[in-house]
């Protein structure tokens, strides 16, 4: 008697499964003959969406994208193997990037596309190139910090004089990637040492960086550690904010400015490889690098465009001197801040 | 009146269920459950595969290493708490709604059961907006000097989160029990002399316990899988290692390690579910006109329950809802626009349908041959299926990546792929609803309609089926809303460009613009209240005592 439910569970299972088969991919076809570019975005669609749909228009090339969370898409990559459907991984930081190249995935870049951007801003190698930079600032109150008053490094923040006036964001991604930063330029000790200080000074903890910027703006607290970003972006909704903060950049390639790349590479084997450096010349083209200035308020890395009067150039923040694509070791960074107390 | 002797006397000889003349399970269904029991197996199968590729000194290093054993108690302890404090809000919160005259009886009903709903990413980021050290609540209390609450992060933060969205998993079932007990059982009990609180030890808990223990095995696996509670009130669970395990060092070795150690928790878990739930089959010993039972008058205590009622809800409901609605307001105000695709919505149902369907169909034979056929077999296959469901979502779709990609690129990344991770990570959500109203359907009864002539395909259509639709409605609901709200594995599984409301209230949550998120958050919670507030309702019907 139990023949038949079986039967029918098998039945129905095949029928349920091959129905949405048949609801697979569908992209209309290119000029050229090659399908569309897929693209596997770790930035978000709020902020690459419209660069995307520009550049469709523009070129004719069809793109599907997959938005997913950054090292989740690189793992991805990863497990599909040979197989990956993506042709671009675009990532939120260049860690991601670096864990990419050093596995192989990626298909070298031509010369044209990698010499529009800093040495500082691409692979060694050849195999990714940033599309925008982010810079990390102090972002300080200015009715209660004088100009005079603020620090040249990073690791003044230590001490009586800051105590208990800076908020910083310990479980966002862009401060984890500074303390990695931070401790290969300083070394592991000395970044136990301004970790365990800041703490001690009551460094106040904040969500993210745009609570950080709002609180300094209402003069909470006097200083934060943030993107640069935050302030451009929230300034251009509430002009009081920008008013009242300001952002300080960190002097003599202070690791404490460094800034960090989001940027794209073409994955190994793609079988859109023309698309795909399609998009990545236009990420990287006038039109894209003033989307990322004008509309992200992020740094563009090629050209000459002029960046928001109150920022200085990319070039006169002095980079610390590292490749960052060693930005990877996070474990060591959550290690660290676990350790100190900061987590 | 019906003989309650069965019940009564579980370790009697007639408390056995009746044996079907064959022992063994056709061939069919026994392969059905092993085709689903292998499919429930795979992601199990990746990770050794990866931590093989790892190394035994990485291997070793993992295992053994301080961190690790730390890991595992807090996990463990989580479990523990989680599942032992749903336990303890649902069986009072059952008996209240079902049993009692608590005012608006019917309206606790619906809206007790609904916090399950709200996805755990989104019942995080509302609580620590709520009550974080310098969150809404604190911006209530700063006029009265409040300058941070206490923190809610860590182990009381994910601890009281992942309770309020998880203790349904175990109301629901429990409810349904306690509106099947026959009253005359009790009633037995009472004329023989035994006080309420002796009735409600020896006969109205015993009878209820299957239905807390898989509700509580359901809690305590969700609790092990979660990733979204636990990154966001920072509570150091394996979960989140796993994540930061692929986040940080792009070690896919390690991650695999840590899951396998998880997978091994699970077994642990199942185990222990097996212990507790004992042997004692009970089968309602003649499906006669069953009376309803008396309702209890709480006299005094009314209101004081109906408070608890009203605070439970607050908590669990409104607080997450008000978060977002105030999200809502706030863009509005910054005159952003809110909208949300209307595609999104009738995606997320399409995958919803799609998964829950799948879903039904394959929890069939796992919940037949358990009810059935209890053996090493059906232990095995249900074993296999819980598998999927106690590993994070990452892990699920990264195993079906893994194989997707590389043996069935037709259908990686399709519709098809997809249904089946849902399948394969929420199974265990439906073959223990399954398998409870399987079991409640005396075999007797099938085999008299076979004696009578019918054939066994009749007697499915005709006997098991009817009686099984309302436990079958009810694993089609959490179905539904478990894959709506699901994740990593759309993100990674889904046709490219296939956005869903939980993909677009993630998208905008990651840029930070809450606003951005909360229009497709509102959309998602509602129309996962829909079938749920529905089938509760008709439930509420259906155990509806006489008042």
């Amino acid at each position: 008697m139990r023949k038949r439910p079986a039967g029918l569970v098998l039945g129905l299972t095949l029928a349920v499964v091959a129905a949405a088969c048949g609801n697979g991919q569908d992209g209309a076809e290119v000029p050229d003959g090659e399908g569309p570019v897929t693209v596997y975005s770790g930035r978000s669609e709020e902020l690459v969406g419209p660069i995307i749909e520009q550049f469709e228009e523009s070129s004719g090339v069809d793109v599907e994208v997959r938005y997913g969370d950054t090292a989740e898409l690189a793992a991805q990559i990863l497990e599909e193997g040979g197989n990956s459907p993506a042709d671009i991984f675009f990532a939120q930081d260049a860690g991601a990037l670096g864990a990419l190249a050093s596995a192989g995935r990626f298909a070298s870049l031509p010369d044209e596309t990698l010499e529009q951007v800093p040495d500082a801003y691409r692979s060694p190698d050849g195999l990714w190139v940033g599309t925008s930079g982010r810079a990390r600032v102090l972002v300080y109150n200015v009715e209660a910090v004088e100009e005079s008053a603020l620090p040249d490094s990073v690791l003044d923040l230590i001490g009586d004089a800051w105590s208990g006036r800076v908020g910083w964001a310990p479980t966002n991604g862009s401060f984890q990637a500074f303390i990695t930063a931070l401790r290969l330029v300083e070394g592991e000790d000395e970044a136990r040492a301004w970790l365990e200080g800041m703490e001690a000074g009551g460094a106040q903890d904040y969500e993210g960086n745009s609570q950080i910027v709002q609180a300094v703006a209402a003069g909470e607290i006097d200083a934060g550690l943030v993107n640069h970003y935050y302030l451009l972006e929230l300034g251009s909704e509430d002009a009081s904010i920008k008013e009242n903060a300001a952002n300080h950049f960190f002097q003599d390639g202070d690791v404490g400015s460094i800034v960090n790349a989001a940027g794209v590479g073409i994955i190994e084997g793609s079988d859109a490889p023309q698309g795909a450096q399609a998009f990545v010349d236009f990420m990287l083209s006038r039109t894209g690098e003033q989307y990322f200035d004008e509309e992200v308020y992020e740094y563009p890395l090629s050209g000459d465009l002029s960046q928001d009067p109150s920022l200085p150039d990319l070039d006169e923040i002095q980079q610390p001197d590292i490749d960052l694509s060693d930005l990877s070791d996070l474990e060591g960074t959550l290690a660290l801040l676990r350790d100190t107390g900061v987590l | 009146m019906s003989t309650p002797l069965e019940v009564l006397k579980p370790d009697a000889a007639l408390a056995a269920p009746r044996r079907a003349p064959s022992r063994r399970p056709s061939p069919l269904l026994a392969g059905g459950g092993i085709v689903v029991a292998a499919a429930a197996a795979l992601p199990t199968a990746y990770l050794l595969i990866r931590s093989g590729t790892a190394g035994l000194t990485v291997l070793g290093d993992t295992l053994l290493s301080a961190k690790t054993a730390g890991l595992l108690m807090r996990t463990t302890l989580l479990c523990v708490a989680v599942t032992a404090t749903a336990i303890a809000i649902s069986v009072p919160l059952a008996w209240l709604t079902v049993r009692t005259d608590l005012p608006g009886r019917r309206t606790w009903v619906v809206v007790s059961a609904l916090p399950l709903v709200i996805p755990s990413f989104v019942g995080g980021y509302a609580f620590v907006a709520a009550l974080g050290p310098r969150g809404i609540v604190q911006g209530w209390l700063e006029p009265l000097g409040v300058d941070r609450l206490p923190s809610i992060y860590g182990f009381g933060g994910a601890w009281l989160v992942l309770t309020l969205f998880t203790y349904p998993l175990v109301l629901l079932p429990v409810r349904a029990a306690l509106g099947g007990l026959d009253p005359a059982l009790e009633e037995a009990a009472r004329s023989l002399g035994r006080s309420r609180l002796e009735t409600l030890v020896h006969v109205t808990m015993p009878q209820l316990r299957p239905a807390i223990v898989s509700g509580g095995l359901l809690v305590a696996l969700y609790t092990l899988s979660d990733f979204g509670a636990v990154s966001l009130l920072r509570f150091d669970s394996f979960t989140r290692a796993i994540y930061i395990a692929y986040r940080s060092s792009f070690d896919r070795g390690v991650a695999a390690i840590l899951g396998l150690v998880l997978v091994a928790l699970a077994a642990l878990v199942f185990v222990a579910e097996a212990r507790t739930r004992g042997r004692t089959v009970y089968h309602p010993a003649h499906r006669g006109p069953q009376r309803r039972p008396r309702i209890t008058r709480l006299g005094t205590w009314r209101w004081p329950a109906f408070a608890a009622c009203g605070a439970l809800v607050t908590v669990a409901l409104l607080l997450p809802i008000g978060v977002i609605v105030l999200w809502l307001g706030r863009g509005a105000a910054a005159g952003e626009s809110f909208g949300f695709a209307f595609g999104a919505a009738v995606r997320s149902v399409e995958a919803s349908l799609l998964g829950a369907s799948a879903g039904l169909v394959c929890a069939w034979p796992v919940a037949y041959l358990s009810a059935r056929y209890p053996g090493r077999l059906s232990r095995s296959v249900e074993g296999a299926s819980y598998a999927g469901y106690a590993l994070p979502g990452i892990v699920v779709a990264l195993a079906l990546v893994f194989f997707g990609a590389r043996y069935t690129p037709a259908v990686y990344q399709t519709l098809g792929i997809l249904t089946f991770a849902y399948v394969v990570h929420f199974l265990p959500q439906a073959t223990g609803t399954l398998r409870a109203s399987i079991s409640q359907v005396h075999p007797a009864i099938e085999e008299a309609a076979r004696s009578l002539g019918a054939s066994p395909r009749e007697v499915l259509r005709r006997i098991t089926l009817p009686l099984v639709r309302p436990g079958a409605l009810t694993a089609f609901a959490l179905l539904f809303l478990t894959v709506m709200k699901e994740l990593p594995a759309t993100l990674l599984l889904a046709p490219t460009g296939f956005s869903t409301l939980a993909t677009e209230v993630w998208d905008a949550a990651s840029a930070a613009s809450f606003a951005q998120a909360a229009a497709p958050a509102l959309a998602l919670v509602l129309l996962s209240s829909a079938p749920m507030a529905l089938l509760v309702v008709r439930e509420g019907q259906a155990i509806s005592p006489t008042s």
